[in-house]
């Protein structure tokens, strides 16, 4: 009964996106306004449709009702209840209905905050968005029903991949769609730009609070998804260069363009039709990573069910949207007429030049994730491009890119004062000289690959501190006055200053964690202490405990440097009986410079257990940076300028009778 | 639907976190030890998913680490390890592609993105004219323009 009111939804839904992108379309040629505006009420009938769904789909989970094939393939009743509900999106089908739920939210979310966007221009926006539901909701419909019933309903479930079972990994798909299928806004307003022929600073403005939203979303997604990798398969590693991470990826190097060349359009009416490529391809790249997850072209983890019809049909989506926009791209960009006039070296330069950087950096990820695929398409050869190809490939490029997001806000907008840029950017040289020098002198000199590293991390904080010094002219002023200026400095400012420090703090910890990681591999008795670098790892114990759905091994490790107590760790080996897996909980303990990190294995023949310790400088830094270029997304889009919908609501508050 | 519950069992019995290397078959040395996991870290698991033999605990896995580990008491260098095992097991087992004909596209496109996207930017940075500092008036414009606005005054 439920499944049937589920599954009616998503048709109820698929209804209201076919009229939503077709009758405000008509609207504007008819010059209509009750049918361009009927695209807000259609969003949100929409919305309501597939959260239905979705939320009967979770009913089905948490009731645990067998008779549907979704949950009889992919839960248990004996599952916890948190994995019973993040079990809806751990497969194909729940994932899918998971991203249109996503899809249609930032419909709903534009109809609401979206109207300081005038409505000829946001029905067009919600009609392209709506014609992206129609096609993953038909794509749902036709091939990944969630509500199938079993004629036979087994008396429980298969379960679900117990390396899942984990609040990191439930948490890490929404997130990262909200991300992924939050670029559809960028889309959206792009073709409605094309279509309308209104491509100019209002549009940036009207544009950029979504474009944020959503490269807010990726970067946590992201960070997530590579932190339970890190403490969940156990061997202290937390980027592979999977084809299913750089699908992901992708989309963010290119949404980091996207989120500065919209500033230019904004500032200057400049890179027109470049920021409405990045929009279109930023997506493009989204949906290819769709593909490649979803169709199982390319074997992953992450490939749970996986169809080659599925495959097609997701394909034909992706030749549609993005052939269709580039084809009205090219129509239509000739129509477009730059604005202002900036000179090579300024604000608007740098930006530009970081665009090319970092569109250079996704084309080599681009590259050498369907390489393999193409070759063998073309030749029959079979080739892997691992992490060694993109260690060389992308990451000088980035480094670049990273070099120039420290110097680039040194210049000032259309023309910047040479002088000036030079003399800070030489001041943050000599500093990042300096402190480069103390920290070979404490940890030897490293590999030049790191030094790089290290040098490109240190020169990005320290210009994006010394900018923050100058803006609030420390030195110059007392001391007060600079405290309050900061305090008082626009809230996108805080998200440059915010952005690229974070940046730089996880570039810091990658370089550390891969220069100064110690690891051991072996076999211990319990009491003999292993040397990991400049500590002592003591197995203490190891004891039997049960979990809700598991029995586990619990062991102590205890840390020790130079024999003073440091830490206990607790590893843990997990044995699923319904799915027959067994898992490992990495156990970690963090401080300030690093992890201490030790894995139990099994049982040796001779007596004992084999463990894997490491000592993981760095990694730490890295989540605080995915931590605080999230952060730093969140406060720009409360900026000011971008609140939309900010001067109707003082207008209403001035026109309030005193009371 | 079978395909289905195939591929899914695929992927649960590789996705398997569990340990790789097995400390019996290490070297004592652990200078030796680090090489041979260097090179361990460049070859591929090829039942795994992206794993290298270094991360990876199949069987094959293991097999493949004994045999890097013979062929360096053999005195093969890293590189000649790393071919003779891409010589009995093709190119598919080195994560880091051979810089050959057939991959020159891949290796060529990190240079090849840098310079397109650095000619684009040269070459629209050169191709925009800056505006042109306006020509002051002479005193000839003035006087016409005067005329002019006296005449549209003057209308009625």
């Amino acid at each position: 009964m439920y499944a049937e009111i589920g599954h009616f939804a998503l048709i109820l839904a698929l209804v209201a996106a076919v009229l939503q992108s077709v009758i405000p379309i008509w609207g504007v040629r008819a010059e209509n306004a009750a049918a361009m505006r009927f695209a807000d009420n259609a969003a949100q009938i929409q919305f309501l449709g597939v959260a239905v769904a979705f939320a009967m789909l979770t009913r089905a989970y948490v009731v645990s009702d067998f008779s549907l094939v979704n949950v009889a393939m992919n839960s248990h009743s004996a599952k916890p209840m948190l994995y019973k509900v993040t079990g809806v999106w751990a497969n194909h089908e729940g994932s899918m209905l998971l991203w249109v739920l996503i899809l249609t939210l930032f419909g709903v979310l534009i109809s609401i905050f979206g109207r300081s966007v005038p409505v000829t221009m946001r029905s067009v926006v919600l009609a392209v968005q709506a014609m992206i539901g129609v096609a993953f909701l038909l794509f749902i419909l036709l091939t990944s029903n969630p509500f199938d019933r079993l004629p036979n309903p087994p008396l429980d479930g298969q379960g679900m991949n117990p390396l899942l079972q984990d609040i990191g990994v439930a948490l890490h798909p929404p997130l990262l769609y909200l991300g992924y299928v939050g670029f559809s806004t960028a889309f959206s307003f792009a073709v409605a730009a094309l279509v309308r022929g209104q491509v100019d600073p209002s549009w940036a403005r009207w544009m950029r609070p979504w474009v944020l939203l959503a490269w807010a979303g990726l970067t946590a997604g992201i960070a997530l998804g590579s932190w339970w990798a890190y403490y969940e398969l156990g061997w202290g590693g937390f980027w592979f260069w999977d084809p299913v991470e750089n699908a992901s990826f992708m989309p963010w190097l290119l949404g980091t363009a996207l989120l500065h060349s919209a500033i230019v359009v904004e500032k200057r009416a400049s890179l027109l039709a470049w920021t409405i490529l990045l929009a279109i391809l930023t997506f493009a790249l989204s949906l290819i990573g769709t593909f490649l997850v979803r169709s199982g072209i390319l074997s992953s983890v992450h490939a749970f069910a996986n169809d080659p019809e599925r495959g097609v049909f997701i394909l034909l989506i992706l030749c549609i949207a993005i052939g269709g926009a580039l084809t009205l791209f090219a129509a239509r960009t000739n129509k477009l007429t730059e604005g202002g006039y900036f000179a090579m070296v300024s604000r608007e330069g740098g930006l530009l030049l970081n665009n090319v950087l970092l569109s250079a950096a996704t084309a080599i990820v681009f590259v050498g994730t369907l390489y393999p695929l193409a070759l063998e398409l073309v030749t029959g050869d079979k080739i892997t491009v691992g992490a060694p190809y993109f260690n060389q490939a992308f990451l000088p490029v980035f480094g670049f890119a990273m070099m120039f997001a420290a110097i680039g806000p040194f210049l000032s907008w259309k023309r910047a004062n040479k002088t000036r840029a030079a003399r800070l950017t030489t001041l943050a040289a000599v500093t990042t000289a300096t402190l480069g020098v103390v920290i070979i002198a404490i940890f030897g000199v490293p590999d030049v690959v790191s030094l790089f590293g290290i040098a490109v991390a240190l020169f990005l904080a320290v210009a994006t501190l010394i900018d923050l010094g100058q803006r609030i002219g420390i030195g110059k002023s007392p001391f007060a006055t600079s405290l309050r200026r900061m305090v008082g400095l626009p809230r996108s400012a805080w998200g440059l200053y915010l952005g690229h420090l974070g940046l730089a703090i996880a570039a810091a910890g990658v370089v550390a964690a891969g220069l100064w990681k110690v690891e051991e591999i072996q076999v211990t008795q319990i009491g003999t202490p292993v040397s990991v670098g400049a500590y002592e790892f003591t197995l203490t114990g190891v004891e039997s405990a049960k979990g809700p759905n598991y029995q586990s091994s619990l062991a102590t490790v205890t840390v020790t440097r130079g024999g003073d107590f440091v830490t206990n760790l607790h590893p843990e080996r997990r044995w699923y009986p319904v799915e027959k897996k067994p898992t490992t909980e990495a156990g970690i303990v963090t401080v300030w410079h690093g992890d201490y990190y030790a894995v139990l294995g099994d049982p040796a023949a001779a007596g004992g257990f084999v463990t894997r310790y490491y000592y993981n400088p760095g990694v730490p830094w890295m989540w605080l940076g995915a931590v605080i270029m999230t952060l730093a997304g969140l406060i720009s889009l409360a900026d000011r300028r971008l609140r939309v919908g900010v001067p109707s609501a003082q207008r209403r508050l001035a026109a309030q009778p005193a009371e | 639907m079978l395909k289905f519950l195939c591929s899914a069992l695929v992927a649960l019995t590789l996705a398997t976190p569990a340990f790789s290397i097995n400390p019996g078959e290490m070297f004592e040395d652990p200078a030796q030890e680090a090489r041979a996991r260097e090179i361990g870290r460049q070859l591929r698991c090829m039942v795994c998913q992206n794993q290298s033999i270094f991360d990876s605990n199949a069987g094959l896995a293991n097999d493949l680490r004994v045999l890097v580990r013979e062929r360096m008491l053999e005195g093969d260098t890293d590189d000649e390890v790393l071919s003779y095992v891409a010589d009995r097991y093709g190119d598919y087992v080195l994560l880091e592609p051979t810089k050959s004909a057939k991959n020159a596209i891949l290796w060529l496109t990190p240079a090849g993105a840098l310079i397109f996207g650095l000619l684009g930017f040269a070459l629209y940075i050169r191709q925009r004219k800056e505006p042109q500092a306006v020509e002051a008036l002479t005193d000839a414009d003035r006087a016409a323009a005067k005329h002019l606005l006296k005449q549209r005054d003057s209308k009625p």
